[in-house]
């Protein structure tokens, strides 16, 4: 059993057909969105992490059809190569992407975080990235990033 | 070509924290990953996992699999060559065993292959897995050491045509898959020189690597009938070589390319779903994928041998160390392929920080009816040391010697040597050596400053719930598995004046690539964005052994550099052609080639382009290779503070600093990183990762759920400090830095507990469970 869904993926509007028990992380990989990775298939590793109304949401464990009518980001949509978000620029200036595969869900989630919080403090960020593993960085340098975003965002509210 | 020493110069690439060339396209989420290249028309693959421990296949009917909608191929030992292997990717021939074949008429742990699907899809496969119908005699499990040595027990590899390719110790009948070990001096007379004897038992469990990435292959056939196999491998080259004597077909129909790799940490040395995709690719002209779940990751994949240690030291009032005993039982799970090298670095990367002659060493690897041990990060280090640097204090505390002041006394210094080095190898005798480069006196000051080990007090003053202490460790490690691991790289110039660099050196996401192009880019006098880097592809790039025993930096950027240089004095050649100059009037500086009164000048892309286009045309190129002769140990000294409820059993860590000697660091901010993540892989390891087992021998705990490793929120005051040496046969001065730092947690949080509570950890995992459960014993 199929059925349409409509939704905005990445700030444009999408329609796609899916079945009942289609997982959003199969739809959007099926869709060539490979940024969103898969690493474990039950809602913890946080590889597969996507927006949904801007909230984090595991799409490895997320039925697709709980998409339709949504605001849906993927990794496709933040920063370009000649542009990058102010976050993957924060990571790659403090040597924190090693094997890149955390990285999407990492990005994502500390979007979600600074979009409600444009100035987390060291507890913050922690509490809120502990749903994104990684097992290459030790997480510090990922960390020291998110530190530097919110200090650059503290700076600018205060100019 | 002479040896040019740099000891001096001031680097202009090398030693700077260069962006990963990779970074960006990764943060981005571009396609990089093996799973991101299935192609819409690929076969989806479903294995049939053994349910039992130790049984005997007494038949299978894949008859109404094969009927099963979308199924277009099963694989069971009745249909595949049986042709004895080892799985893991070493040298060859492989100082292990040949005790694997593709699909077996027994099975030997809970997650051994039984049978294989390929279907159109994952649901198609999976359903047909279940009609797969296997019956089974069942045989005594062996889930212990010391099951698997008592006398008459089953034998877990009684097929006869097992064998070991070189002459090395393999004793089936006994379930001993491996034995190494080594006497020196007179180990009985250093006891009896003692003032101090000890007699202690240490043991570690079962972990996994656990890369974000799980194991995952894709293959397809080409054009011309060859299977190509794009795999998240440490080992192109071995896996192709593996793979080409599984299924008894050539190398040359084989070419094997590594994607970016999501992770590995020493498990993806193995060739472990690569025969499948491959053999079901040319069974069906099909592209096919396998990936496995997490769940079959924690059962079916590698993990870190389980070894028990029994130490004996003699020791003198002075300080003195007389002798060293270690007795190793290494539990290699179902199948052997590690257990020797593992084991013997047990020794040679242990033994030689300290200085004893006396020195008896005897370790096995035991066959058990449980999951496979493997290649991990640290590789027998990470174990041996936990015995080691535990026992180191307990002899500082039998003399009344500060630990750090005992360490001092004792460590390995350069000019030295020990006789470890010459009698550990990996299958053979080791290789004598000298140490060229040791910075770990700086690293204890170091380190020794920045946790404040002045404020440490004896644990008998401490009292209350919560107790603080500080422990510390020294490691060591090595940089590539010396007269046996080769890596090439080969280069070529093009127009704009950029180079390709083509290297078999493996980047599992530490950021190789980089550093390679960094030492390419440190000859030539030009920058990273000028290097075209190619890596892992054994079609187009040269050997390389793979990513695995701390090696590419140190043997690979060698290779590299080698390489880079004589490209160097091609390129001076031909610019002596254009300015009609001598070569030795002549220097390389920012991409040109200078006359060395400044005059004359031509740029690189003025120089490839007239070799390329212009007069006596050819292509600028070279291709190197390397072996080393040593392995140059990295040196580190790690200090812990750490808070210990007595009531739950809980360890905190507060601060962790990590002061190593890796010789020159190519790429600071990337060898921090390695730092980081194996400190942080480390403490997890020591304080919540476990292997929990149902009476059948079954992983209860498959699943990050129940298999916790750190988060964010669980990341201590982590502190890394980088001391410099100049070790003169890496590049540049480079030592390696991948593997050293996950061995400290375990030994250092152990010394930390003490410190704290005045009780001593035996056994690791330091679970709350059995820290708790220790604590009540010692009331």
């Amino acid at each position: 059993m199929t059925k349409t869904i409509t939704f905005t993926l990445n700030g444009e509007i999408r329609s796609f057909s899916v079945s009942a028990d289609e997982k959003l992380i199969d739809l959007l990989r099926r869709h060539d969105y490979k940024g969103v990775k898969w690493g474990c298939g039950e809602g913890s590793c946080g590889a597969c992490t996507v927006l949904i109304d801007a909230k984090t949401a595991y799409s490895c464990i997320t039925y697709a059809f709980l998409a339709d009518g949504k605001d849906v980001w993927t990794i496709e949509g933040i920063g370009s190569i000649d542009s990058p978000h102010p976050i993957q620029k924060a990571l790659i200036d403090e040597g924190a992407v090693q094997c890149g595969f955390c990285i999407p869900g990492m990005v994502l989630s500390a979007k979600a975080l600074f979009d409600k919080n444009s100035t987390p403090n060291k507890d913050a960020i922690k509490e809120y990235m502990d749903g994104n593993l990684c097992r290459c960085t030790g997480y510090e340098k990922i960390y020291t990033a998110l530190q530097k975003v919110s200090a650059s965002n503290e700076e600018v509210s205060n100019d | 070509m002479t040896k040019i020493i740099l000891k001096d110069k001031i680097f202009k690439v090398v030693n700077k924290s260069i962006g990963k060339i990779d970074g960006l396209y990764l943060s981005q989420g571009k396609p990089s990953y093996v799973a991101d290249f299935v192609p819409r028309n690929a076969l989806h693959v479903k294995m049939l996992w053994s349910s039992h421990p130790h049984a005997k296949i007494k038949s299978i009917d894949i008859s109404k699999a094969e009927r099963m909608p979308g199924v277009k191929g099963v694989l069971y030992h009745g249909n595949v060559p049986r042709i004895p292997h080892c799985t893991a990717g070493q040298g060859y021939p492989e100082p292990s065993p040949y005790d694997t074949f593709m699909f077996d008429t027994k099975v030997r742990f809970v997650g051994d292959r039984v049978a294989a699907v390929a279907a159109e899809t994952l649901e198609a496969a999976e359903a047909a897995i279940e009609m797969i119908e296997v019956k089974y005699e069942l045989l005594e499990p062996v889930l212990s050491i010391d099951d698997a040595l008592k006398e008459n027990s089953p034998v877990i590899h009684d097929e006869p045509d097992a064998y070991v390719p070189i002459p090395i110790p393999f004793e089936p009948e006994k379930n001993i898959a491996a034995r190494v070990g080594m006497e020196s001096g007179n180990f009985e007379k250093g006891l009896k020189d003692a003032d101090f004897i000890f007699d202690q038992t240490y043991e570690t469990g079962y972990a996994q690597h656990t890369p974000i990435e799980t194991y995952v292959s894709l293959a397809h056939i080409d054009n011309l009938g060859r299977v190509v196999i794009q795999t998240s491998t440490q080992v192109p080259f071995h896996c192709r070589r593996i793979v080409a004597q599984t299924l008894d077909i050539p190398i040359r129909k084989i070419r094997v390319i590594k994607p970016r790799v999501g992770g590995a940490f020493g498990c993806k040395q193995e060739m472990l779903l690569e025969d499948v995709v491959a053999m079901f690719a040319m069974r069906t002209n099909r592209p096919v994928f396998f990936r496995l779940t997490r769940e079959e990751t924690f059962k079916y994949g590698r993990t870190r041998h389980p070894i028990r240690f029994r130490m004996q030291y003699g020791l003198k009032k002075n300080g003195d160390i007389t002798a060293l005993g270690m007795d190793a039982i290494n539990n290699t799970g179902a199948y052997g392929g590690h257990g020797l090298t593992v084991m013997s670095c047990c020794g040679s990367k242990v033994f030689p920080l300290y200085h004893v002659n006396n020195i008896h060493f005897d370790a096995k690897a035991v066959y058990t009816n449980l999951p496979v041990g493997g290649a991990y990060r640290g590789f027998g280090a990470t174990q041996a040391f936990f015995a080691v640097e535990s026992m180191m204090d307990e002899m500082a505390e039998a003399i009344e010697m500060d630990p750090v002041e005992f360490r001092k006394m004792n460590h390995i210094r350069t000019g030295e040597t020990h006789p470890a080095f010459a009698a550990l190898g990996e299958g053979k005798d080791g290789t004598p050596m000298t140490i060229g480069s040791c910075g770990l006196a700086e690293c204890i000051e170091k380190g020794a400053k920045e946790i404040g080990w002045h404020r440490r007090t004896s644990h008998k003053g401490k009292t209350g719930r919560i107790r603080r202490g500080i422990g510390m460790c020294c490691l060591m490690q090595g940089s590539s598995v010396p007269e046996i691991d080769m890596g090439a790289a080969s280069m070529k110039m093009n127009e704009d004046g950029s180079f390709n660099l083509n290297v078999g050196a493996t980047d599992l996401g530490t950021g190789s690539d980089t550093v390679l192009a960094q030492i390419a880019a440190e000859v030539l006098e030009t920058t990273v964005d000028k290097m075209i880097v190619y890596s892992s592809d054994t079609d187009m790039t040269p050997f390389d052994v793979g990513a695995y025993a701390s090696s590419t930096t140190y043997l690979s950027g060698e290779a590299v550099r080698k390489t880079a240089s004589k490209i160097k004095e091609q390129i001076v050649r031909v610019a002596a052609e254009m300015l009609d100059k001598k070569i030795n009037e002549l220097e390389v500086l920012n991409e040109t080639v200078i006359t060395k009164d400044g005059g004359e000048k031509v740029s690189f892309s003025e120089i490839s382009q007239y070799s390329l286009y212009e007069n006596n045309q050819f292509q600028i190129a070279a291709l190197e290779s390397h072996i080393t002769h040593k392995s140059p140990p990295p040196f580190s000294a790690h200090f812990i503070e750490i808070e210990v409820d007595m009531e739950t059993g809980k360890i905190q860590v507060l601060k962790y600093v990590a002061a190593i000697d890796c010789g020159t660091a190519i790429n600071p901010a990337l060898a921090e990183g390695q730092v980081e993540g194996s400190v942080l892989n480390g403490i997890s390891y020591a304080l919540t990762e476990e292997y929990r087992f149902n009476k059948n021998g079954m992983m209860l705990n498959p699943s990050f759920k129940t298999y916790n490793i750190f988060s964010m929120r669980d990341l201590p005051e982590l502190k890394t400090i980088l001391v410099p040496s100049y070790e003169e046969t890496g590049p540049y001065g480079a030592k390696s830095v991948s593997e050293i730092c996950i061995n400290g947690a375990m030994p250092g949080i152990g010394n930390a507990f003490y410190n704290a509570t005045g009780v001593r950890l035996h056994k690791a995992p330091f679970t709350r469970e059995r820290v708790w459960k220790t604590l009540q014993q010692s009331q």
